[in-house]
């Protein structure tokens, strides 16, 4: 299993996204995944300078693939999605059925990301025969399925990839509830989400952390936490631990994880656990969540058996 | 122009069709379908006697099949194509790739309707659909605004359904977690958004509260009223202040009846009402206003105007009596 880094799904400054891939360039981190998958309003870095960062980034021996956007409406934003699409040398992230569409029309091999709904192994094996040579599981999936799927007749001919730390994505709207909240209106909205470097959280009126408001995406209040799970995931055959950052420090968890997984490819699981224990990287903190895997309510958080 | 309307069951189908649907959807009583509820929707010999009904009558019949097949499972949506299929009815409503694939290769005569779940909002990927599955039709989420669904219908090479009443969903339909990030069951795993067994309706003190699987959405005093618990219709504190507010949407639901003249115009095939869960009188009512609205509209298109008594007939029966359009009217957004 390897270790591989999300698009940023925040609006953060070009200097700032600048600097984080720097960091990611110099880090082990495996595959980088590149590009804006929220709003098309956002417009700090444009098509060529995620081309730059991607050859930065392959110069510095990462696999890269481009990202695109979740929720396409408007034929501009078609229009960008067949740019990124026809960029020559990487394959992309496909996040609504149209990436899918043109990739294949294309050949282009494509990831399918986690907002593309496959449920089942059939529809799976559909999206491999138009060119899809790894997905991302939908966030609301557990690991029970995942098993089945991987379980069925013949062992899939495409990598899986599971998010196994960050806020989760949960929903995608018309309705930009960052420009709501500040008043608004969507077409004049400054990018006022570049205030809200991880989201805008939103608490119950009993102070109970529930979402992140970002822009038109809606995230999960609580981090997902599936590092006590890296081993079951080694034995299922996951390729790919997914971290979708939101600071600087989620690269260096990305680098310590990324080590630790190529030295400890050869001996036994345990051995991992204790490292993972070690390093303190396992926690029991009710922050984070981790039900979905356990095919219990997303914001639930299950502690580590030893630990509990 | 179609008027496409609920039937949760057997009352439901016949007061649609009284009131003057050209359509009806339904669903079997299993996870087959995303209003999985106690006491709703058709068993097959009652899914026969609806075809059988609206047949008669000269109307068609649509089987929702808008969840995805969970693994080890698919046998029981594959029989529930079959069934449609052997029924003869008129369409089936579906999402999933795989229930796609097999619909189109097994029954390549009888008509698909591409699922609202399936979240298909521009050319791009009602291409993929049409030219992998043939899809005659695709229902649109209600994510676009009026001129996005009028520059689209112009380049779809689908016919065009689109929501014209009944609840708001806000989000891109079938890629919504919100409901099983707090409850475990979404509309896409064959549950419902916020299924019955995790609300809870609380008095404490003056106040009223409203809980989904213990997380408090709603909270107000006696002269407010509460909306039925949805996480994207709860009142929040957002970081940095202090009041709750509905930081994403109130409770209402959505009408369009305003926008029939564009709709029509557009070239939109079917007008859908939303509700299969709600009561045969809700059916009726609301079948019976957008009856009145599509005859009117197309007896003199030049003429139509929006009659007050079909806006206060629909608010009646509206969640929270406030209607809004919705994303079809950009400033919502």
């Amino acid at each position: 299993m390897k270790i591989s880094l999300a698009p940023i799904s925040y609006c953060w400054s070009k200097v700032d996204v600048e600097q984080f891939y720097q960091q990611v360039a110099n880090s082990n981190i495996d595959t980088v995944y590149l590009g804006e998958t929220v709003c098309s309003r956002r417009r700090e870095l444009k098509f060529a300078d995620y081309l730059a960062l991607a050859h930065m980034l392959k110069d510095h021996g990462k696999k890269v693939v481009l990202s695109t956007m979740a929720l396409v409406e408007a034929q501009s934003e078609l229009n960008e999605l067949k740019r990124a699409i026809n960029n020559g040398d990487f394959s992309i992230e496909a996040n609504d059925m149209a990436g899918v569409y043109y990739a294949h029309q294309a050949s282009v091999p494509f990831v399918c990301g986690p907002t593309i709904n496959n449920y089942n192994r059939a529809s799976l094996d559909l999206l491999h025969q138009k060119g899809m040579y790894r997905f991302v599981m939908p966030c609301e999936l557990s690991q029970s399925w995942l098993q089945a799927v991987i379980d069925s007749d013949t062992k899939p001919q495409y990598e899986i990839e599971v998010l196994g730390h960050g806020y989760l994505p949960l929903a995608h709207s018309a309705r930009c509830f960052t420009a709501k909240h500040y008043q608004l209106p969507k077409d004049k909205c400054q990018t006022i989400c570049q205030r809200h470097s991880k989201g805008l959280l939103a608490q119950t009126q009993e102070s109970q952390p529930l979402l992140r408001l970002n822009g038109i995406q809606t995230q999960s209040a609580a981090q997902v936490d599936l590092i006590s799970q890296i081993p079951q995931m080694i034995q299922m055959g996951i390729d790919y631990w997914r971290i979708s950052p939101n600071k600087l420090a989620d690269v260096a968890l990305g680098n310590t994880l990324a080590t630790l997984l190529n030295h400890v490819q050869l001996s036994d699981n345990a051995t991992l656990q204790d490292e993972l224990r070690q390093y303190e990287l396992v926690k029991t903190n009710a922050h984070n969540c981790n039900g979905y895997w356990f095919g219990l309510p997303g914001m639930k958080f299950t502690a580590p058996p030893a630990l509990a | 122009m179609e008027l496409l309307c609920p039937a949760g069951n057997l009352a439901s189908l016949k007061a649609a069709l009284n009131a003057g649907a050209d359509a009806v959807y339904l669903g079997l009583k299993d996870d087959t379908n995303a209003r999985s509820f106690a006491g709703l929707n058709f068993s097959a010999p009652q899914l026969a006697q609806a075809t059988q009904l609206a047949h008669s009558q000269g109307r068609k019949v649509f089987l929702t099949l808008n969840t995805f097949p969970k693994p080890g499972h698919e046998q029981r949506w594959y029989q529930a194509v079959d069934l449609a299929a052997q029924l003869n009815m008129d369409a089936l409503i579906v999402a999933d790739l795989s229930l796609l694939s097999y619909a189109h290769q097994h029954h390549p005569h009888l008509p698909l309707h591409l699922s609202v779940q399936a979240s298909a909002t521009n050319l791009g990927a009602l291409s993929f659909y049409k030219e992998a599955f043939n899809i005659e039709r695709a229902v649109l989420p209600r994510v676009l605004s009026i001129k996005q669904v009028r520059d689209l219908a112009k380049v779809s090479p689908v016919e065009l359904e689109v929501f014209a009443f009944g609840s708001l969903c806000i989000m891109a339909e079938g890629r919504c977690h919100l409901s099983s990030y707090v409850t475990g069951q979404s509309p896409n795993t064959g549950g419902s958004c916020s299924p019955a067994n995790h609300v809870r309706w609380q008095d404490s003190g003056s106040d009223k509260l409203t809980r989904l699987n213990d997380v408090l959405i709603d909270k107000a005093d006696a002269s407010q009223q509460l909306g039925y618990p949805v996480v994207c219709k709860g009142r929040y504190v957002a970081q940095y202040d202090h009041d709750a507010k509905y930081l994403l949407e109130s409770p209402t639901s959505l009408n369009t009846l305003s926008l029939l003249p564009e709709l029509a115009k557009a070239g939109i095939a079917s007008l859908k009402i939303e509700g299969r869960q709600r009561s045969p009188a809700y059916v009726s009512q609301v079948t019976q206003v957008w009856r009145s609205a599509i005859d009117t509209y197309l007896s003199s298109p030049a003429s139509f105007a929006e009659q007050p008594k079909w806006s206060q007939a629909l608010a009646k029966v509206s969640e929270g009596q406030i209607t809004t359009l919705g994303a079809y009217e950009r400033q919502w957004q």
